[in-house]
């Protein structure tokens, strides 16, 4: 090859791993070869710098069906034949340059990985990161985001029920667009994606393949610089509505004919390359393809082209020989091709075509065996600094402020209503919504069953910047708290791994110390790590992200029509369960009140494991003895954002009781201290004896009145005025670029 | 009663809408769109979803498939048929109803609660509908804004064939509880014999209280009354 560093440097391989691809085939790579091998050796598919430290997690459980990172997505057994599959993924360097297509086309991917295992998706969940929305140009990438999240779900009828958005300096110029799906299906239509059967045709379904996407797994594994814009190409354009039709064929094949199939695969990162290679390597196959049959939008495309396109809406299927037509012919009732491209050989080799000319032929075990990295770690000096910082030295509020502390909270980025952002995506459709955005975690019910799903996605990168291990448990643990505030037992994790360069010691440390709290938490909630992404090299020339590890929790609720939503009635009583309410200033380090106050991120945030596991199987002791008519975590703005955002939900007032707010009331009042839920209640006396029994704090705060009025310690506001604030909080940041010209619609 | 489900390519509102006319009574079957008979069928829904995509204006392709010739006799021959969101498109592009659905007024799509108000009770739709209560019946889509000239929006208004307005929960008609941009806060419109309605929001929604309201399942009882 003339330009050998050129050509390294598109498919982002290394000379030293070029070096090994040399010796492992011991000559030349053709261009095609060395085209896939660097798509599969990239980190995107490969995970070559974050499978090493995959071994922490706990991925087992008697539930779980799939092993760890072995199919599409992760599947859960839970009961009476049914299955659930549910993976996150991460699309934030194409939404970086692209967001509407960048968003929509993340959508569509994740939405193939879920009905490549035969399952019909029924839940859409989108976990973004901006920059400040002071920036205008942070402001463009939302909405392009959120139309693009709208323009495909909407279009393919899947709900977006969830899911949440957090700003940060760091995320600016590199925002992060994680979006996860959720299947459900019989067990007996759960499919592999696995291509085996000496002779069995390999067949090419959905759109015709173009010049979209080339090389868009590595660009996703380098950092974005000022040539990144120039790399628009490798951004890929969405088509939601053939992804419908692919939808339904696909799920309509898994339930009424997967005798026919051997496996169903999609196409994701690396186009053909890795779908092929990945699911012969599952088989323990070899791959013979010709390119000249691969259906194609574009004229003259190389054999290259055709192997690393990353045209969306396109599946593989691989049939049984026998079932060949009829397998062509399902597809064609639902208008949509499908080719057969080549057959799978016994040969465990990678042989491509194009016509006579072969153009690729390796061991597919050199594809599918990476370099694995070890990094050397290191904490930022920085931050190790930031997190000794003793928070009990800053001055406490004065209580004459609390209100207006509290209106600047409610009002801000990142805790004002995100009304704005969810009644642009349709989270009703299939009439399966039982718990609509805005509460904890979003309730789904299944039809035919009387069990209903519970998710909900987070993580506060503040808190994992400061101490990687507690910040990721954290992440865990609040995702736990926002499925049992409906009632729903936590049953699985899957996670996105958003952080930056790991060649860098300082992130390489994020990376393995995260990995390993976010191991500990799930282990302490029963929770296996079933799917995941790792999307690494999210840096800009102004710095990394903050580590961002996404937790994407699933949670089953025994009764859908039990579930709990955060909205109390009248005369109810609302309690304080798993803490106290006078708290200490440590737990301000990382919480909306100290970044939205200062700015800054400082202090060392922490988490007893144990009590958030035992507080969590109390409030499920509590739902199951119907005690609770209502139940809400504590999170993101502390206590007095949580109660308050009950009263808005319900729209009745509350009164406090006397309460002990203790030396610190910006902590007692905003602190985040994790493993708290509030919950109201019309049996006082049976709350109070089941807390005991648990030997867990059970403070009653005070009732729920019908009035518009909502005190709370200091704190002594009009609730319409307070709901004012933070229901329109996100739409006037947003819309502050438009005139607005009064339409009416609010 | 039995009802015709009809599926385009794209048609997403098809299996609620069979969910819903089900919990009712109303047999029904999914009818993909290259189907060309339609007999046998007393309700004929033509549901929500992005036909073909949508990409160009909502229903505009949809409209030429082969399933509207029989969809069209169904209706001249006084059958009842409704299309709901991109169904309600689907027929004005098809002119078996006055008028055209436009971008909303916010640009946005919108996916919410609404509470409509009925003003004509002699058709079968509406017939068990009540004059002095609001239906809660949630909306979904980005191009629902009613327009229609001021001659058929004087037709609609005097044949009292406008089906539903979007009014407050307590049942107030104003700019400020109109969710999209549409001429008088129209939801809904039926053709002069009031055999066909056409409407925005989806009552296949609100079937069940565990999804927030049932409200429209008052519709498919009024049509299964006319049986």
């Amino acid at each position: 090859m003339e330009h050998l560093e050129t050509f390294l440097s598109q498919v982002a391989m290394s000379k030293d791993e070029y070096a090994r691809l040399l010796d492992m085939l011991n000559r030349e790579p053709t261009e095609v070869e060395l085209g896939m091998t660097g798509a599969l050796w990239s980190e995107h598919c490969g995970y070559k710098h974050s499978k090493p430290l995959f071994h922490h997690f706990p991925t087992t459980g008697p539930h779980v069906l799939t092993e760890a990172g072995a199919e599409n997505a992760g599947a859960i057994d839970i009961g009476n034949g049914w299955v659930v599959v549910f993976k996150i993924e991460s699309h934030n360097h194409p939404s970086a340059l692209e967001p509407y297509e960048g968003a929509a086309t993340g959508v569509g991917g994740i939405l193939r990985d879920i009905f490549a295992m035969g399952m019909r998706p029924v839940a859409l969940l989108n976990s973004l990161r901006f920059g400040p929305l002071t920036e205008a140009h942070n402001r463009t990438l939302l909405r392009g985001v959120v139309s693009g999240i709208g323009g495909y779900g909407n279009c393919v009828g899947v709900p977006t029920v969830g899911g949440e958005i957090q700003m940060h300096t760091s995320y600016s110029g590199n925002p992060l667009v994680n979006a996860m799906c959720v299947g459900v299906g019989l067990k007996t239509s759960l499919l592999s994606a696995v291509a085996q059967g000496d002779g069995n045709p390999i067949v090419l379904v959905g759109a015709d393949t173009g010049r979209d996407g080339i090389h868009g797994a590595t660009f996703a594994s380098v950092e974005l610089d000022e040539d990144s814009a120039s790399r628009r190409p490798a951004v890929q354009v969405g088509h939601p509505f053939l992804e419908k039709l692919l939808m339904e064929a696909c799920v309509e094949l898994a339930e009424n004919h997967s005798d026919w199939i051997v496996g169903l695969q999609d196409l994701g990162a690396a186009g053909l390359t890795s779908s092929a290679v990945e699911a012969a390597d599952r088989g323990n196959s070899g791959i013979d393809i010709d390119v000249t049959l691969v259906p194609r939008r574009a004229e003259n495309m190389t054999a290259y082209e055709v192997m690393l396109s990353e045209s969306q809406e396109r599946m593989l299927v691989i049939p049984h020989r026998k079932h060949l037509s009829k397998v062509i012919e399902h597809f064609k009732s639902w208008e949509i091709n499908a080719t057969e491209i080549g057959v799978v050989t016994s040969d465990s080799r990678v042989t491509i075509r194009e016509g006579d000319e072969v153009v690729a032929s390796m061991p597919l075990s050199i594809m599918t065996n990476p370099p694995m990295y070890t990094n050397d770690t290191a904490i930022d000096p920085i931050v190790e600094l930031l997190a000794l910082e003793d928070l009990s030295l800053e001055p406490d509020i004065d209580p004459l402020i609390t209100t207006d502390v509290l209106f600047d909270l409610l009002q801000s980025e990142n805790l004002s209503s995100r009304r704005w952002v969810y009644q642009q995506y349709d989270h009703q459709v299939l009439n399966n919504t039982v718990v609509k955005p805005g509460g904890d975690a979003a309730v789904i019910r299944i039809k035919g069953l009387k069990q209903g799903l519970a998710v909900s996605t987070d993580c506060n990168g503040r808190a994992v910047y400061l101490n990687p291990e507690v910040g990721a448990a954290l992440a865990v643990a609040e995702a736990a708290r926002n499925v049992i505030a409906t009632g729903a037992r936590p049953v699985a994790v899957t996670d996105c791994l958003n952080f930056g360069n790991p060649e860098k010691k300082e992130v390489a440390y994020q990376l393995e110390k995260s990995i390993i709290g976010l191991s500990d938490a799930s282990r302490a909630f029963d929770t296996p790590v079933i799917s995941g992404n790792a999307s690494l090299y999210n840096e800009t020339p102004n710095g990394q992200i903050m580590p961002t590890p996404t937790i994407g929790m699933l949670g089953v609720i025994s009764d859908a029509a039990s579930r709990l939503t955060i909205s109390p009635t009248i005369g109810d009583r609302i309690f304080l369960i798993g803490g106290t309410l006078e708290q200490s200033a440590s737990t301000l380090a990382a919480s909306e009140f100290q970044w939205t106050r200062t700015g800054r991120i400082a202090g060392s945030p922490s988490i007893d494991l144990k009590l958030a596991r035992q507080t969590g199987d109390l409030v499920l002791h509590m739902h199951g003895e119907g005690l609770l008519s209502a139940a809400h975590d504590i999170g993101d703005g502390g206590i007095t954002v949580a109660l308050i955002e009950m009263s808005f939900a319900s729209g009745y007032g509350f009164r406090a009781n006397a309460l002990n707010l203790g030396e610190r009331l910006d902590a007692a009042l905003f602190g985040e201290a994790p493993s708290r839920f509030l919950v109201a209640t019309d049996k006082p006396d049976l709350v109070i004896a089941l807390g005991d029994e648990y030997s867990i704090p059970v403070i009653e705060l005070g009732e729920v009145e019908a009035s518009r009025n909502f005190s709370f310690g200091p704190v002594d506001v009009d609730l319409d005025v307070a709901y004012e604030r933070w229901d329109l909080g996100l739409k006037r940041i947003i819309e502050q670029d438009f005139v607005d010209e009064g339409n009416g619609d609010f | 009663m039995r009802a015709a489900v009809v599926v385009f390519p794209g048609t997403w509102s098809d299996s609620d809408t069979v969910w819903a006319l089900e919990k009712c009574g109303i047999e029904a079957d999914k009818i993909w769109h290259r189907a060309s008979d339609l007999t046998g069928y007393d309700l004929v829904v033509l549901p929500g979803g992005f036909s073909y995509g949508d990409y160009l204006r909502c229903g505009s392709i949809a409209r030429f498939s082969p399933v509207m010739k029989a969809v069209r006799a169904h209706a001249e021959n006084g059958g009842l048929l409704i299309g709901i969101c991109n169904g309600f498109q689907i027929l004005c592009e098809a002119g078996i109803l006055p008028g055209v659905l436009m971008r909303n007024s916010s640009l946005q799509f919108r996916c919410k609660d609404t509470y409509l108000v009925s003003e004509t009770f002699d058709s079968a739709f509406t017939s068990g509908l009540d004059k002095n209560r609001t239906y809660q019946i949630p909306m979904s889509h980005g191009e629902g804004r009613y327009v229609a000239s001021s001659a058929d929006l004087e037709m609609l208004e005097q044949n009292g064939q406008i089906a539903f307005r979007y009014a407050s929960q307590s049942g107030l008609v104003g700019p400020e509880t109109n969710p999209n941009g549409s001429v008088a806060n129209i939801a809904g419109v039926f053709n002069s014999q009031k055999n066909v309605l056409g409407m925005m929001p989806h009552p296949e929604r609100a079937c069940e209280m565990l999804l927030g309201s049932e409200d429209g399942n008052r519709i498919w009882e009024s049509v299964l009354s006319q049986s």
